[in-house]
């Protein structure tokens, strides 16, 4: 068992639901008890959806279980086909359906619907919701894309036609996914290939048939379509993209790797790069950001992506970086190997939470979870990976790859962070009563008290160990510090007054310390 | 044989009574819900889910946005180990609770709570709450209930939680005066409100389950009488009564006639005189039906048509049809519970349209069918009716929100009134 107070991942038949909800005419019968149609207010709520997710559920009762579940089962899905007509059923159980065995795929099966059915076994007690998606992603994909009529693997392309390639990985409920689809689509159509299907998004079962005549994959999020990507690689010889276009470099990096497996010059797209944020950057307005601490946490790939631009177009110091999946933890530790930072692979909100107070970052950039760790802890932060909330599915255009996605995050990461003439005036004039800790700032509310667990207390308490103590005009001293670098000054003050074997803490103590460590 | 013949084993069928009862996919809250309101209204309580990763998602979603303040619940992931037997899951479930307890030294009362995966492999959570309490008495309680969707829809799931309180609660004196319990979770605002009314009205023996904290257990006996709050508290109401409590029969106090009738039930029982409930009430009444008045103009005559979530239907479409005037299509309840709720069915407009239980698909038909100018239903349908072009208001801001007693009504009409407004201001 594992105590959970905040999970950043469904169980993996969300992720099939995500599939599902992504594609069009497409029905998942869903073997699960009432109550677990919770789900479908993921979408209609968290990501406003204007249609039901296309899933029946046979929410089971307690009375139904000494009777014939197995019935109530196949009753659905017949009901389903009859209701939607759809071209394609996914039917599956969720973790309560999973102990009952009743088969769900082999049921369906026996119905002879004149459709394609895909059964998906997935582990509720093994996996989580990423997973799900990828695997639900794959056993369709696996089920519908078909061979062309001659029986070769793949259509060859004519000399001089226009190269073609699939999109794979934008779901339901996907961090940004709308946007990115939209700007990664204007980047390949720049290069002149041929876009031959989008999935899931919009594609339809038959779409998914065509997947064989592309020339090669692009895929958008690993966490979703690699697995379905490295089947097509095997099945049908078709290559694949590795890099993730977050940020400019890596868009550039992006736009080489799909000319080169498209057969295209990519010159003509790469020296008319159209991002404003490497001027952004280099405008001297933004020398306040240089050396800025940031934390970095999410799912794999933007995770890995956050880091990059971090550091390299921003001009920030990754302090801390980690992922909630383990899947891709492997990525994550080659990344935190090369910022020189401990890898962090949880999926346990209050180790993550732990790790941030510890670290006190000027910076958070997170999931929605971390969010709500920053506020707490009086940190700016913002949203970079999924599980994120309603807000982060705006009405505006805000994709966060291509060059376009590189402006959004430059808006986005800098605008939480306090303005680097108003940090100065907040360090020279302390005194002033308006610049108390607690006086309005446009960070929004004032940081709230420190969580109460014992682990957590470290950063305010005055003695941090026996042989540590602070003299009474040291301790005023920092007070004139602004609390949101206070933490930070008392931290490398107490680690310099140890390593010297200094018992108590003095203002030379402090200012030794500050020259010691700089800024 | 055809597929169409095979299509429709779901069943649905109108009783001799004129409700309309069917089995088939229900859209629903399962009873682990609740905690999103309980963990609140206790405030030294923790609520542990034992159950799988659905139960946490379910209740964080369900929660709508995360809690700023540390939340005073959790779920115990079961895992693939726990199911293997490889390891004791009570073993693992002990481990869990000392975690957690450690962490949390302010909670005085855990409730261990079943799901559905706890429910299927039968770990027994009374016995494991039983070996609990004793472990961490006198510093913490430890009860057990389940709020598991193969058992409970919803609101059913405050029942099962007020009704694993009842057995703890202390037994009053022999010679103890009359007493009254008012049942169900309410706002705070509206339990301090209805304190002053009962005093008022010269009672002044009040208390409330759940209490605010768990070191003011009710004591009860057979003087206590029981005044339901909510309508869905069956179980609750039988355990009390199986404890010599008796329950005063009453209309649900949603809206100025509700409420005064349920208060005016609660004076009879206690020997108040008519003359001074109605002196004392008349006021209070007054005033709901002026604040009423607003919301009157604006929605009498449109048609509202309820799909079933918390039980609160009934007393809901009451309120709706005598005292705002709107016309009741049809009114779904999860579960219809005839004794609790004879004094609002008797009140009921006649021929009423009622359902129970449901068939999600058939009834979105029967609802777009009927046009109805406002559609009550939870967050699952809401946007996606709303952009078929029909109003909607979410039910679970019925539970989430201060609606009961003179005071509330109007706020309780406005919630209704809202969408239709919105409606008429929006030119996009």
């Amino acid at each position: 068992m594992q105590l959970s107070v905040w999970t950043y991942e469904g169980p993996p038949h969300i992720g099939a639901m995500r599939i599902a909800t992504a594609m069009r005419d497409v029905h998942y019968v869903l073997h699960a008890p009432q109550g677990d149609t919770y789900a479908d207010l993921l979408f209609t709520m968290i990501e406003r959806r204007d249609r039901r997710p296309p899933v029946t559920y046979t929410t089971f009762q307690a009375r139904d279980l000494g009777g014939d579940t197995a019935d109530l089962l196949q009753s659905a899905a017949r009901a389903a086909y009859e209701r939607f007509q759809p071209q394609a059923m996914l039917v599956g159980a969720s973790c309560t359906a999973e102990l009952i065995q009743d088969d769900p795929g082999g049921l369906a099966l026996a119905l002879r619907l004149p459709i394609p059915v895909i059964p998906l076994e997935l582990p509720a007690y093994q996996r989580k919701e990423n997973w799900g998606a990828s695997e639900t992603f794959y056993r369709i994909v696996r089920a519908l894309a078909a061979p062309s009529a001659d029986g070769s693997p793949r259509r060859e392309r004519e000399a001089g036609a226009r190269p073609v390639c699939n999109l794979l990985g934008p779901t339901a409920l996907g961090f940004r996914h709308r946007d990115d689809l939209a700007e990664v689509t204007r980047q390949v159509v720049e290069l002149g290939i041929e876009i031959n299907v989008v999935a899931p998004w919009n594609a339809t079962p038959s779409d998914l048939a065509r997947l064989p005549q592309a020339d090669f994959n692009i895929v958008l999020y690993p966490e979703i379509a690699l697995t379905a990507a490295q089947w097509l690689h095997r099945q049908f010889g078709q290559p694949f993209t590795r890099t993730i276009p977050i940020g400019v470099g890596a868009t550039r990096d992006f736009i080489a790797e799909v000319a080169s497996l498209a057969g295209v010059d990519a010159e003509p797209v790469l020296s008319r790069t159209e991002s404003r944020l490497p001027w952004y950057s280099r405008s001297v307005d933004s020398t306040y950001l240089t050396g800025k601490r940031v934390f970095i946490f999410g799912d794999a790939t933007h995770a890995v992506a956050a880091a990059r631009v971090a550091t390299q177009e921003l001009g920030f110091e990754v302090v801390g970086l980690g992922t909630y999946a383990r899947e891709f933890a492997r990525e994550i530790r080659e990344a935190a190997a090369i910022y020189g930072v401990e890898p962090l692979i949880t999926d346990d909100y209050l180790e993550v939470e732990a790790r941030v107070s510890e670290l006190r970052p000027e910076l958070v950039l997170g999931t929605q979870m971390e969010r709500h760790i920053a506020k707490r802890l009086g940190i700016p932060c913002a949203v970079i990976s999924a599980p994120c909330h309603v807000q982060d599915f705006p009405a505006r255009y805000s994709p966060q790859m291509g060059f376009e996605g590189a402006n959004v995050l430059f808006d986005t990461w800098v605008h939480p962070l306090m303005m680097g003439l108003e940090e100065h005036l907040l360090g020279m004039f302390r005194e002033d009563h308006e610049f108390g800790d607690h006086a309005p700032s446009h960070l929004g509310a004032a940081p709230a008290a420190p969580p109460q667990q014992p682990q957590l207390r470290v950063v305010e308490t005055t003695v941090t160990s026996t042989e540590l103590a602070w003299a009474s005009d040291a301790e005023r001293e920092l007070t004139k510090i602004p609390f949101f670098v206070r933490g930070k000054a008392r931290r490398n003050t107490e680690r310099f007054a140890r390593e010297r074997n200094v018992n108590l803490i003095t203002l030379e103590t402090l200012y030794d310390a500050k020259a010691h460590f700089g800024r | 044989m055809s597929l169409s013949a095979q299509a429709c084993t779901v069943t649905s069928s109108t009783s001799p009574d004129g409700v309309l009862r069917e089995r088939g996919q229900r859209e629903v809250f399962c009873g682990l819900t609740g905690i999103v309101w309980l963990h609140r209204k206790i405030q030294d309580a923790f609520f542990l889910v034992v159950g799988s990763r659905t139960c946490a998602h379910l209740i964080q979603s369900a929660a709508g946005v995360m809690i700023f303040a540390e939340p005073r619940f959790a779920t115990a992931i079961m895992e693939e180990r726990d199911l293997a037997g490889l390891v004791d899951a009570n073993d693992e479930l002990d481990r869990i609770v000392a975690q957690l307890l450690a962490r949390r030294p302010d909670i005085k009362l855990l409730f261990l709570v079943g799901s559905c995966p706890s429910e299927v492999i039968k770990l027994d959570l009374s016995r494991a709450a039983l070996r609990l309490s004793q472990r961490f008495s006198p510093g913490v309680r430890v009860l057990n209930y389940s709020g598991s969707g193969i058992e409970t829809t919803f609101t059913q799931g405050e029942d099962a939680c007020l009704a694993s309180l009842v057995p703890v609660l202390p037994q009053a004196d022999r010679a103890a005066r009359p007493s009254l319990l008012v049942v169900g979770a309410l706002a705070d605002v509206v339990e301090d409100q209805f304190k002053r009314t009962f005093a008022a009205l010269g009672i002044d023996q009040v208390s409330f389950l759940p209490p605010r904290r768990s070191s003011e257990l009710p004591a009860i006996g057979p003087e206590t009488r029981v005044l339901l709050a909510q309508p869905f508290l069956g179980d609750t109401a039988r355990a009390l009564e199986e404890r010599g409590c008796r329950r005063i029969a009453a209309p649900f106090p949603l809206g100025g006639e509700g409420t005064a009738l349920w208060l005016a039930a609660a004076a009879e029982a206690f020997g108040v005189s008519r003359a001074h409930v109605e002196r004392t009430l008349a006021p209070l009444k007054a005033r709901a039906e002026k604040a009423l008045a607003r919301y009157r103009a604006q929605l009498a005559g449109k048609r509202v048509f309820l799909f079933p979530d918390s039980q609160i239907e009934i007393p809901l479409a009451r309120f709706l049809a005598r005292e705002i005037g709107m016309e009741l299509v049809e009114v779904g309840t999860p579960y219809l519970h005839r004794d609790h709720l004879a004094a609002e069915l008797a009140m009921l407009p006649d021929g009423t349209q009622l359902s129970e239980g449901q068939d999600v698909e058939r009834q979105l038909d029967r609802c777009r069918e009927a046009r109805p100018d406002l559609v009550v239903c939870g967050l699952g349908l809401a946007n996606p009716l709303e952009a078929e072009g029909l109003t909607t208001k979410w039910s679970i801001e019925l539970i989430f929100t201060p609606i009961q007693g003179f005071e509330q009504a109007g706020d309780l009409a406005e919630l209704f009134a809202r969408p239709l407004l919105r409606q008429t201001r929006l030119a996009v």
